[in-house]
């Protein structure tokens, strides 16, 4: 695998848990990498295996479940 | 060092005859202004933090204009006061600098550049202020002055411009006009101004009076931590590694000075013992705080919980008097505390809190359990401070012409809470008692219907509806998206190039239009973007700014009002998730922010219009249980205008509170039973059934049907909009203690009923004994419940009354006197009842020979057995659920706790109602709890159920779950998943989801194995639409 490889992780967070814990992350300035996109969900139980499959087949390196 | 030679010039202007010296010394615990007027105190000196002195000094001048007075004064001190002078509000003449060099720390911190001058040579001829003045504030590029920030509880620093707390709402800088430099008038500051990219600094607002004409006036002015520094024995404010139990909250906070990181203030270092002394500033005449606070046993044991979880090495020690852990579900947690975290509880009251000079750490010293002064040395000791009413709640009950009590409290009575002495005037939380969070929340509902009872004819009569343009119908077109693209100042702009990300989302498919704003959510960029979405016949419209949590429904409202469905809407959240967060990679960011606007649009190209219908709200309450809590409830529901259903299993009302005949408070629940009985049957707005019980309900939210079967079968079924489960508990028959074999042992209900039945027998005992914990806090039981303490102290005192020369013995665990009822703990000590305690594992022995009752308890106090031999054994014996409980809840589909009370849809948030939308809780059915408790909650209940029951059209979300019945094979996947017990089966054998029962969190459509059920908004396809996009390719 090559040095510079930077990973692409998809995110799914719930609207009321983890996508409020990113925002307060945020309004924290805390900073992680920039290799995440959150993907919000009214609820992570709303998840498919179809849509961590789809994720990973379009090129994501990583899927993230987090409610 | 310099403040050698501070004190050296101090001293030299004393000598010259100068009437003080203005600098800062450290009493109480707080270093602050002190004017130094003998030499014997100079070395008392301090010379941090940076404290501003010029306004003291300006007032200690103008007070005392003939005097001379020395000041202790830094740079910014100095241009403050020259200021003042060219203002002809400050006379230098007779005033003697003495400067003070600003650390390189300090200057850092205020954006300083340099201290302004060395003083030792300084003539105090000012010019070089004069000169330097003007660049002094222009250099200035954002706020200089730096205090302890009060969420931090001081543990951080804030500037005079800041947010109050991380989740403030709204999430906006506010000034601190105490210390603001340009407020004070102190310095032309222009900090903030200089860098507001928004304009949004006023330097000329002022306070407004406002006159309001309203119904009720509700107060919840909350409480103010005990002043830890009043117990100076615990060394808090002179010891660092002393700390309270808020300061504790912040430092175990991610969010907090430490982010989370269990530290010491002293060094740094990672503690490992740390001790928490409960009860300071509660239950402690000394200090004017005799009641108990309620509330600080249960944080304690968080607090050291959370320590534990944060950092595995911690050894967490609680010293305390007796654990009142009285609340719903508190006994487990302190049970699974000791088992599962390996707290540990002392038993036992620390005399001393001392310091280590070379470690900093504490040695305490306490008297154990048998009596010896033991001494044991910790890291960090956290103080469990009692809660005092605020501080301002004095004049405001002046103001207000209501009565507190000597503590500060707001005066309230028994059969009335929340109600206080002058009528229209209501309170909620701490300033009513000492309290938890559900109390709390249960208290502001209780208020809130009071607040709305008198009033209730005036209810909707000041709203205006708004009125939307009809929407566009967008289904057979093309999309056409445009994207707006926020900087937010310079929030998002500072770190993602906002026009490259722009110039970007031109280019992506169906994107007809894109552009920047300064600020999206400003009401001049609303009009525009209405103009914009009509001039480019948008149909879709994405905004990428910041959260959908916070934004969403302000530019959802914007779209409607161009005439959009406000689901064809969709946010790019570039601040909170992108340039907050990855300030420090740029490059990055900006193709982070670029990416996130790609799936934005995707995912917009497939949204569709959704309606949100309206469903008719039956406004009629249904209440089942006639007791207390029942009663209450119904006849809550009827002041405020509804029809009201009261179902009782009993062929009488009242319940429970039948057997109570009098109350710690000394008022009279016969009378209250009485009236109320009385009220229900004359109101024509409460139809009763008694010898009645709910059959089955069904139905939904506004839209209830409820069988109700009569004693004789017959049937009736009625319609209501809400139901409010009052359907109480029970007394605990004890299996124990002899209780049903000797007829000299009771429980305290049947002894309550032979005191208020006045019998002689009663007043001639010589000895009576009372047992607590009777079936509660052990084994399958593992829960307190909370009224038998009070009780038995309540009949306890009332055998001393009836009778001084009665011994009276109470057999306890821990005494639970919460809140004022502790004053009645004390008040029962002081008439020489007798209190022993024993441990769960030595529970007292009760014989009987040759009808003589005989208790061996071993006394963990006198560490040896006790003999007694009362006349008769009262027991204290647990209030258990009605044994029912289990079939009942069925019924109606409503969850239970372990211990069979029902379960509520949030412990602490949601004390009142269920998971299940329209349905709520209170009384004994919840947990345990007095007389007082239950009418709150059933008050509270009724204030929940109005939140339905007062609109005859229930909004339906657009965001639910849907059918589809052609692919149901009726599996009852989505029936069993639903954690809302929404989805049934119809007689066509296929699911049915109804829209106003549904939540929206889409847990069925994953779970349904024939993809038969969609979440509308959030349907597969609009999902899989982002991450197809994820990879730019």
């Amino acid at each position: 695998m090559a040095e510079d490889f930077e990973p692409k992780v998809v995110a799914f967070c719930c609207h009321y848990c983890a996508y409020s814990a990113a925002d307060l992350a945020g309004s924290m300035r805390l900073e992680y990498s920039p290799n995440v996109r959150v993907v919000k969900l009214m609820c992570t139980g709303k998840v498919d295996t179809l849509h961590l499959l789809k994720a990973i087949e379009e090129g994501a390196d990583a899927a993230f479940v987090a409610g | 060092m310099d403040k050698e030679r501070l004190i050296a010039e101090a001293s030299r202007l004393l000598d010259e005859g100068y009437d003080g010296v203005l600098g800062l010394r450290r009493r109480w615990g707080h270093i602050g202004p002190y004017l130094f007027t003998s030499k014997e105190e100079l070395p008392e000196m301090e010379t941090e933090p940076r404290y501003m002195l010029a306004a003291t000094m300006r007032q200690l001048r103008n007070k005392w204009p003939d005097k001379k007075f020395g000041l202790i004064a830094r740079g910014c001190d100095e241009r403050a006061l020259i200021k003042l002078e060219e203002a002809g509000l400050f006379e230098k003449d007779g005033s003697g600098f003495i400067g003070i060099i600003c650390s390189n720390e300090q200057a850092e911190e205020c954006n300083c550049e340099k201290p302004i001058y060395e003083t030792h040579d300084c003539s105090g001829c000012w010019k070089c202020i004069e000169a330097c003045d003007k660049e002094a504030i222009e250099r200035i590029n954002a706020c200089p002055i730096v205090v302890p920030g009060e969420f931090d509880q001081g543990l951080a620093k804030r500037k005079a411009i800041y947010i109050p707390f991380p989740q403030a709402v709204p999430l906006k800088f506010t000034r601190d006009a105490e210390h603001c430099l340009k407020i004070r008038g102190e310095l032309d500051c222009k900090g903030c101004a200089n860098v507001c990219e928004a304009g949004a600094i006023f330097n000329e607002d002022e306070a407004k009076e406002e006159e309001i004409e309203v119904g009720s006036v509700l107060l919840a002015p909350g409480f103010d931590p005990f002043d830890a520094t009043i117990k100076g024995e615990y060394g808090y404010g002179r010891i660092p590694n002393v700390v309270t139990s808020m300061e504790f909250e912040r430092i175990l906070s991610a969010s907090g000075p430490y982010l989370g990181q269990v530290m010491r203030p002293s060094d740094g270092r990672h503690p490992v013992k740390i001790a928490w002394i409960q009860c300071v500033g509660s239950r402690d005449e000394t200090c004017g705080r005799d009641y108990c606070s309620s509330v600080c046993c249960m944080y304690a044991t968080k607090e050291a919980i959370i320590a534990k979880e944060h950092d595995s090495h911690i050894e967490p020690t609680i010293f305390y008097n007796d654990i009142r852990a009285f609340g719903k579900g508190f006994e487990r947690y302190v049970e699974s505390a000791t088992s599962k975290f390996g707290v540990r509880y002392v038993r036992g009251i620390v005399s001393t809190v001392k310091e280590f000079q070379q470690t900093n750490n504490l040695l305490l010293e306490y008297g154990g359990e048998d009596g010896q002064k033991v001494q044991e040395e910790f890291d960090l000791v956290v103080l469990s401070v009692g809660l005092t009413p605020s501080a301002s709640t004095k004049a405001l009950a002046e103001r207000l012409n209501i009565d507190l009590d000597r503590f500060g409290f707001c005066k309230t009575s028994e059969f009335q809470p929340n109600s206080t002495s002058r009528p229209g005037v209501y309170v909620a939380g701490v300033f009513d008692a000492p309290m938890d969070i559900p109390e709390s929340v249960m208290c502001a509902s209780s208020a809130a219907f009071l607040a709305s009872e008198e009033i209730a004819e005036a209810r909707g009569t000041m709203v205006t509806e708004k009125v939307y343009p009809s929407e566009i119908e967008v289904t057979t077109e093309e999309p056409r998206v445009g994207v707006f693209v926020c900087r937010c100042g310079v929030n998002i702009a500072r770190v993602v190039d906002v026009p490259r990300v722009t110039e970007y989302a031109k280019t992506l498919p169906h994107v007809v239009y894109a552009g920047e704003n300064i600020y999206t959510c400003s009401t001049d960029t609303q009009d525009k973007m209405m103009d914009i979405i009509k001039e480019y016949n948008l149909n879709r419209v994405v905004v990428a700014s910041c959260s959908p949590r916070t934004h969403e429904p302000l530019f959802q409202d914007t779209i409607r009002e161009a005439g959009l469905n406000k689901y064809l809407f969709e946010m790019a959240n570039i601040r909170d998730q992108c340039s907050w967060v990855h300030a420090t990679h740029m490059p990055e960011a900006s193709d982070k922010a670029e990416d996130l606007v790609r799936m934005a649009v995707a995912r917009a190209v497939t949204l569709q219009p959704l309606h949100e219908s309206e469903a008719a709200v039956t406004q009629k309450g249904l209440v089942i249980g006639g007791g207390l809590s029942g009663m209450t409830a119904a006849l809550g529901l009827a002041s405020q205008g509804f029809e009201t259903v009261l179902v009782e299993k009993d062929k009488v009302l009242g319940g429970n509170l039948h057997h109570i005949h009098y109350t710690l408070d000394g008022n009279d629940p016969q009378e209250l039973l009485t009236s109320l009985i009385e009220q229900v049957e004359s109101e024509p707005k409460i139809t009763v059934y008694k010898g009645a019980e709910v059959k089955n309900t069904s139905g939904f939210i506004g839209n209830y049907k409820t069988v109700i079967e009569m004693e004789q079968g017959d049937t009736e079924e009625v319609e209501h909009g809400t139901v409010i489960v009052a359907t109480g508990g029970t007394e605990y028959k004890p299996t124990e203690y002899l209780y049903g074999e000797s007829d000299k042992v009771i429980t305290q209900t049947e002894l309550e009923g032979r005191l208020a039945d006045g019998g002689e027998d009663i007043k001639k005992l010589n000895s009576v004994a009372m047992i607590q914990c009777v079936g509660s806090r052990e084994e399958d039981h593992m829960y307190c419940s909370r009224v038998c303490c009070g009780q038995a102290i309540k009949n306890a005192i009332e055998l001393k009354d009836a009778n001084p020369d009665t011994e009276v013995y109470i057999l306890y665990r821990d005494i639970r006197t919460y809140g004022m009822s502790e004053l009645k703990y004390r008040e029962a000590r002081d008439k020489g009842i007798n209190f022993i305690r024993f441990d769960v594992e030595r529970k007292p022995e009760v014989s009987e020979t040759n009808g003589r009752l005989e208790i061996k308890v071993f006394d963990s106090v006198l560490g040896t057995d006790i003999m007694l031999q009362p006349e008769i054994l009262v027991l204290s014996s647990a209030i258990r659920p009605q044994a029912d409980a289990a079939e009942f809840a069925s019924k109606l589909k409503l969850p239970l706790t372990q211990d069979k009370f029902f379960m509520e849809a949030h412990l602490k948030l949601r004390p009142l109602d269920f998971v299940n939308e329209g349905m709520y809780l209170c009384g004994l059915a919840h947990s345990p709890k007095t007389i007082s408790e239950s009418i709150t909650q059933a008050k509270g209940a009724v204030s929940r159920a109005l939140t339905v029951l007062s609109k005859p059209q229930l909004m339906i979300s657009g965001v639910v779950s849907v059918v589809d019945p052609s692919q149901c094979a009726a599996c009852l996947t989505c029936v069993r998943a639903c954690p809302f017990n929404v989805p049934r089966i119809t007689e066509d054998k296929v699911a049915y989801i109804e829209g106003a029962a549904c939540q929206g969190c889409g847990i069925c459509a994953s779970a349904c194995p024939r993809k038969a059920i969609k979440l509308q908004h959030y349907t597969d396809e609009q999902v899989i639409a982002k991450t197809a996009v994820l990879c730019n390719t």
